[in-house]
């Protein structure tokens, strides 16, 4: 490698070798699985080995003419963007109360905040278990959008209240001076500024929404399967290469989101760069 | 003149404008917390308060005394040391009738059975067999007749200790721990006593997990930090593609790779490694495998960015001033990345500790964490009160240990910017 670190010695160029072996073998313990299911999915034959017999796209055939899939996929569209949509409200609302808000209980109140991050998805399921059941919660899409709500604020916190943390009060101000009410301010100085954060927030709170199962697990009655929730019992009774094309539909929608994501960061950096 | 006046004004001003300011600085905090306090109620509901009544749950204790009023009633005095008096037997007898009349035997049943093994045949062969009110000062005769059991002292401290309102029953039997006849906290019996395994069990995965995703994350971290933005930016995307990648897509992939007919198995067969397939999957190795794959990320993120903290001219001073390249790593890189390295194995800790869709799907009957019981005993056997025990134990090592993490990333960002 050229651009190594500065190698001297023999030993040197030795341990940054074995740094780059190592480090490729990760990589591919890393990367390998998830590859290696995706061309089960277009196997013609109903075995999930290898040599594939010959390509069909009959999984995926029989994941859209199925309506378990189908519904399951509708399902955690329904819940993901429902509950983006929550948190994105009180997760904005919240990082600029935060970003304005002084008191020797904010870091306890951030904790808390935050806190649905840390806690054990099953213990949160358990209490909402209790919780939702006498009040009618448990087996509704109601009850399901609140609970990842809960789960996807934080991230949204975090991304805006970053973004926030980044952005320039005195432009605010400009505004203001220049006879704008708080509301146009707020619309035509802040909002397109935060925006990229805002969008980050929104892609992180939809994902942890899309890949949730655990309360799904316990909440959710028949009609509200998830696609996670699908694929878990399907890996319970018998893998079947639909799974493998559920898989390959999951992990299509997490590069989107990774891509887009990745798209706004560099777009920030490249605002960054200009302004500085 | 204009000084004076200037003064005038100020002196008049002075008071009103401090008091001006202090007053629409508390507007302006008033309105920052109206803005948060609409997610605190949220959370308050949706989250604080689920796990709050989960926690009252692991000591709530109102099913028997719900069933078995008036025997608690009389069991009031009694000191435990005897078996207890006619008036208890008679209580019991009328109590007895009055749940069989509305159907509630069996949630006194179930919740005297956790504690004693038996009861609940006791009671409603009792139920069953008991047809009317006995006869003045003829109930514990009649009771002793019918069950056995009644004449035993065990049997009453059992009624008694379960008369709530709260208890600490479950939590001491998360424990293994249980009261003997006398009150006295003992440990469980052996066929009971499965929990401090568990937790052995579930320290030990999560222990191995965080050490396997630190041996594999280090070199990787480095490479990630050492390499020019534009080569580690490209090398990022194996780290995040499988953050980013479905939990279950993930546990599937090594489901169908480490099969006895998998793509593992098969290329160790086609290469003559092995003779027959290898067990890989369904037991440890493939819960440590699988658990790693999904943790890794948690590691390398935080490793990578107190590496990339690290300013290249330390080692370069250390080297020129005569360090050989292994002590300038050891002594003055490695110390710098203990903060990155405490941070990252802290948090992918705490998140093994909790986990349950990996273990439950790849893991044998033995490899089943804390997490499979909570949900084992909340779904399928609805021993809601011991679900709620050990919920609150993992809680409880979660947050410490989520304490830690706080205080550890709090001080790097400390030491990082003055590093900066």
């Amino acid at each position: 490698m050229s651009d190594s670190p500065s190698l001297r010695t023999p030993s040197q160029r030795i341990a940054w070798t074995a740094t780059i072996i190592v480090s490729t073998l990760v990589f591919v313990f890393l990367i390998a699985p998830i590859l290696a299911i995706m061309p089960l999915s277009f196997s013609s034959g109903s075995y999930l080995t290898y040599p594939l017999p010959g390509l069909s796209l009959r999984w995926y055939d029989d994941f859209i003419s199925s309506p378990r899939w189908m519904n399951s996929l509708k399902n955690s569209m329904i819940i993901g963007v429902a509950s983006t949509a929550l948190s994105m409200v009180l997760g904005t609302t919240a990082a600029l109360g935060l970003a304005q808000w002084k008191s020797r209980f904010k870091p306890l109140v951030l904790a808390f905040v935050l806190s649905p991050v840390v806690v054990p998805g099953v213990i949160t399921a358990v209490g909402l278990y209790f919780f939702f059941a006498p009040i009618g919660l448990t087996g509704s899409y109601l009850g399901l959008i609140l609970a990842h709500t809960a789960l996807a604020t934080p991230f949204v916190v975090i991304t805006v209240g970053a973004t926030l943390q980044s952005f320039d009060t005195n432009l605010a101000r400009a505004a203001a001076s220049l006879g704008a009410s708080p509301l146009q301010a707020f619309r035509r100085v802040i909002l397109p500024l935060i925006l990229p954060g805002l969008a980050s927030g929104a892609l992180f709170a939809f994902a942890t929404s899309f890949d949730e199962v655990v309360i799904v697990l316990f909440m959710a009655g028949p009609e509200q399967r998830t696609l996670p929730r699908e694929m878990f019992s399907g890996i319970r009774e018998n893998i079947s290469p639909t799974i493998t094309a559920a898989a390959v539909i999951l992990t299509t929608v997490s590069v989107i989101l990774l891509a887009t994501l990745e798209g706004l960061r560099r777009r920030n950096e490249r605002l960054k760069g200009t302004g500085a | 003149m204009t000084d004076a006046l200037l003064t005038g004004a100020d002196a008049s001003t002075e008071v009103p404008l401090k008091r001006r300011l202090r007053r629409t600085e508390r507007t302006r905090q008033l309105k920052a917390l109206a803005l948060v306090a609409p997610l605190l109620v949220f959370l308050l509901f949706t989250f604080a308060g689920p796990i709050a009544g989960m926690l009252w749950r692991a000591v709530d204790d109102r099913e028997v005394r719900q069933v078995l009023p008036n025997t608690l009633a009389a069991l009031a005095g009694w000191d435990g040391k005897d078996l207890p008096d006619e008036t208890a037997y008679a209580a019991l007898a009328s109590d007895i009738l009055a749940a069989r009349a509305s159907g509630t035997i069996a949630i006194a049943a179930k919740r005297l059975n956790y504690a004693l093994n038996g009861f609940r045949t006791i009671l409603t062969s009792t139920a069953r067999n008991l047809k009317s009110e006995p006869e003045r000062g003829t109930a514990k005769e009649t009771l002793g007749r019918i069950n056995p059991a009644w004449r035993d002292r065990a049997t009453w401290t059992t009624i008694r200790d379960a008369g709530g309102p709260v208890t600490s029953f479950y939590l001491l039997a998360a424990l293994d721990l249980t009261r003997n006849v006398d009150g006295a906290i003992v440990a469980a019996p052996p066929d009971q006593a499965i929990y401090r395994s568990l937790f052995a069990r579930t320290f030990i995965i999560s222990l191995s997990v965080t050490a396997l995703c630190l041996i594999l994350g280090f070199p990787v971290a480095y490479l990630l930090a050492t390499l020019p933005p534009a080569r580690s930016n490209l090398l990022m995307i194996f780290v995040l593609l499988p953050f980013w990648t479905s939990l279950l897509v993930r546990t599937c992939a090594w489901i169908v790779l480490l099969q006895s007919k998998g793509v593992v198995n098969d290329s160790l067969l086609w290469l003559g490694i092995v003779d027959e397939p290898l067990r890989l999957i369904y037991n440890r190795f493939g819960v440590c495998v699988a658990m790693t794959h999904v943790l890794l990320p948690f590691m390398i993120l935080p490793l990578y960015s107190s590496m990339k903290a690290i300013s290249p001219a330390y080692m370069r001073a250390a080297a020129s001033l005569g360090a050989p390249p292994l002590t300038a790593f050891l002594r003055i890189y490695l110390p710098q990345t203990l903060p990155g390295i405490g941070a990252g194995s802290l948090l992918v800790f705490i998140l093994a500790l909790g986990y349950y869709i990996t273990p439950a799907l790849v893991g044998g009957a033995a490899d089943q964490m804390i997490s499979y019981f909570i949900a084992l005993y909340t779904t399928e056997t609805a021993n809601w009160g011991l679900a709620s025990a050990l919920g609150a134990v993992l809680l409880l090592a979660t947050v410490l240990l989520a304490l830690v993490y706080g205080k550890l990333v709090q001080g790097q960002q400390v030491t990082g910017g003055m590093k900066n």
